[in-house]
């Protein structure tokens, strides 16, 4: 898994929730809030999803480590190695 | 006191199984031309039922579609279809003065059965049920969609009252107009249950479930092989105004609602009681001021169980004997029965025969079962009466809910 490999994760999962959203030019730096129209139930279905296809667990304190591509990319890489390495 | 005002139908939006517009609906009931789909039933495999084909999409945006419920989605169609029907001035109403009442059998089945289904893929994890779980539940939801698509920032619920709700949700509006919390309103009744299998199962448990090699001869009311109900989705809105405010704007009028009545049998939770009916009936016809020969068209109820459709046809018999220029037909023969749906949409059915003179028929009835012949009963070809003036529409329910709505043509004395 690679930081690049994470960033795809979490925009399949966002592609799947939030459907009308042109997914071709996200930042990766830039807060995906300020970017694209997702509310708090929207992050709540990205977590449902890392947890449901990837058996990635987030809680509640670390959901804003989820606000961007990179963060996302930052915190999930760990768990997603720790998960493959098992 | 003053007289109550007068509330009149301005628009129409609505989706069946046989039509997404009453233009497709009528032109389909008076060719005679029924549509019912077999589908896959969870647990229970396929099984007759009538599908709407509607493109949610027209009104919401897909993550709409995904967020929310079918049954907040054929809401959705119905209402901006009625507006646009309508022809209100959207841009410049005062919303706030916009209510929204729908009439529901049922709702929240579907989802719950539906996250049953999902946590039972996770060992019944809860931590796998969805947060979507209760605003898709709560009860007002399908009307709540509504005003959340539409902007509208009066007032919105449901009104469960099981398969007699498409009358109470135009009933419950009809008050409010009449009591001025309201200018506008879009009323009338929704139904998503055939994504429920509990409907299903529990229809086929009580032996109430209807089966038939050809789907489209499944929902036959008042014929000798009847064997129960299809079950069916759909929704009928209607935009409702006082008279005074559509003449205002130069509405057209697509009719006058002229009375109703909402009673109870206390009786039975599901067997019909037919002198509760017949009552619930006169007390309509007595708030219209109309005697039984006034009304030309009688839309029954009939869901094609062996005893409903009989209590049924000897409460029309009771009140409606010696009416020669009385016709009676049934919807249910085309569509199914759309719960929640089923009293507004078979309405919808019958509103265009107003202007076009047309009774459309009950259809599949090849062997008329001798206990449900009534005078004026309209078997499989269209009738055209000398006039059409008034329509009683029927609804019941179980747990003995019985509503009777009265239609009249506008401007008729």
């Amino acid at each position: 898994m690679t930081n690049e490999d994470i960033k795809k994760v979490v925009l399949d999962i966002i592609a799947d929730i939030a459907p009308d959203e042109d997914l071709t030019a996200v930042k990766p730096e830039v807060r995906l809030r300020d970017q694209l129209s997702l509310d708090s139930m929207d992050f709540l279905d990205i977590v449902m999803e890392l947890r449901k296809k990837h058996g990635i667990e987030v809680p509640e304190a670390d959901y804003v480590r989820l606000s961007s591509l990179d963060s996302c990319a930052e915190y999930l890489l760990p768990k997603f190695q720790a998960k493959a390495g098992k | 006191m003053s007289p109550l005002p007068r509330i009149v139908i301005t628009g129409v939006g609505l989706t069946a199984p046989n039509g997404n517009s009453i233009q497709e609906f009528r032109a389909n009931l008076l060719e005679g031309r029924a549509r019912i789909a077999e589908i896959e039933v969870r647990h229970m495999g396929r099984q007759p039922a009538g599908v709407c084909d509607f493109d949610a999409t027209r009104w919401q945006k897909r993550k709409e579609v995904r967020n929310g419920t079918r049954a907040g989605s054929i809401s959705i169609w119905c209402a901006r279809e009625a507006l646009a029907d309508a022809g209100l001035a959207w841009d410049t109403l005062d919303r706030s003065r916009v209510g929204v009442y729908l009439g529901i059998t049922e709702h929240g089945n579907v989802e719950t059965e539906n996250e049953i289904h999902n946590i039972s893929q996770f060992g019944n994890d809860t931590k796998y049920w969805t947060h979507h779980h209760n605003p898709r539940t709560v009860a007002n939801n399908p009307a709540g969609e509504v005003t959340m698509n539409m902007g509208i920032t009066g007032p919105h619920y449901t009104i469960g009252a099981a398969c007699a709700a498409g009358n109470a949700g135009l009933i419950q509006a009809a008050q409010m107009l009449q009591l001025r919390e309201v200018d506008v309103a879009f009323a009338g009744g929704v139904s998503e249950s055939i994504h429920t299998f509990g409907i299903f199962a529990g229809f086929k448990n009580q032996g109430a479930l209807a089966a038939h090699a050809d789907p489209a001869k499944a929902s036959r009311p008042f014929d000798r092989g009847r064997n129960g109900i299809v079950i069916s989705e759909g929704g009928a809105i209607y935009v409702l105004e006082r008279l005074e405010d559509a003449l205002a704007r130069g509405a057209r009028i697509l009719g006058e609602i002229a009375g109703w009545c909402i009673n109870s049998d206390a009786t039975d939770a599901v067997l019909p009681n037919p002198d509760r009916q017949a009552e619930c009936v006169r007390l309509a016809l007595g708030r219209a001021r109309m005697a039984p020969s006034d009304v030309h068209v009688v839309s029954t109820h009939a869901t094609a169980t062996a005893l409903g459709d009989i209590q049924e046809c000897k409460a029309l018999r009771e009140v409606f004997t010696g009416c020669p220029g009385t016709f009676i037909n049934n919807t249910k023969s085309y569509i199914g029965h759309c719960m929640g749906a089923a009293g507004a949409l078979e309405l919808a059915g019958n509103l265009p025969s107003f202007e076009d003179g047309w009774v459309h028929p009950t259809i599949n009835v090849d062997d008329l079962d001798p206990e449900c012949e009534l005078p004026g009963l309209v078997l499989n070809r269209p009738a055209r009466p000398p006039r059409i003036e008034a329509i009683l529409n029927n609804s019941f329910g179980m747990l003995g809910i019985n509503s009777a709505l009265i239609i009249k043509k506008y401007g008729v004395a």
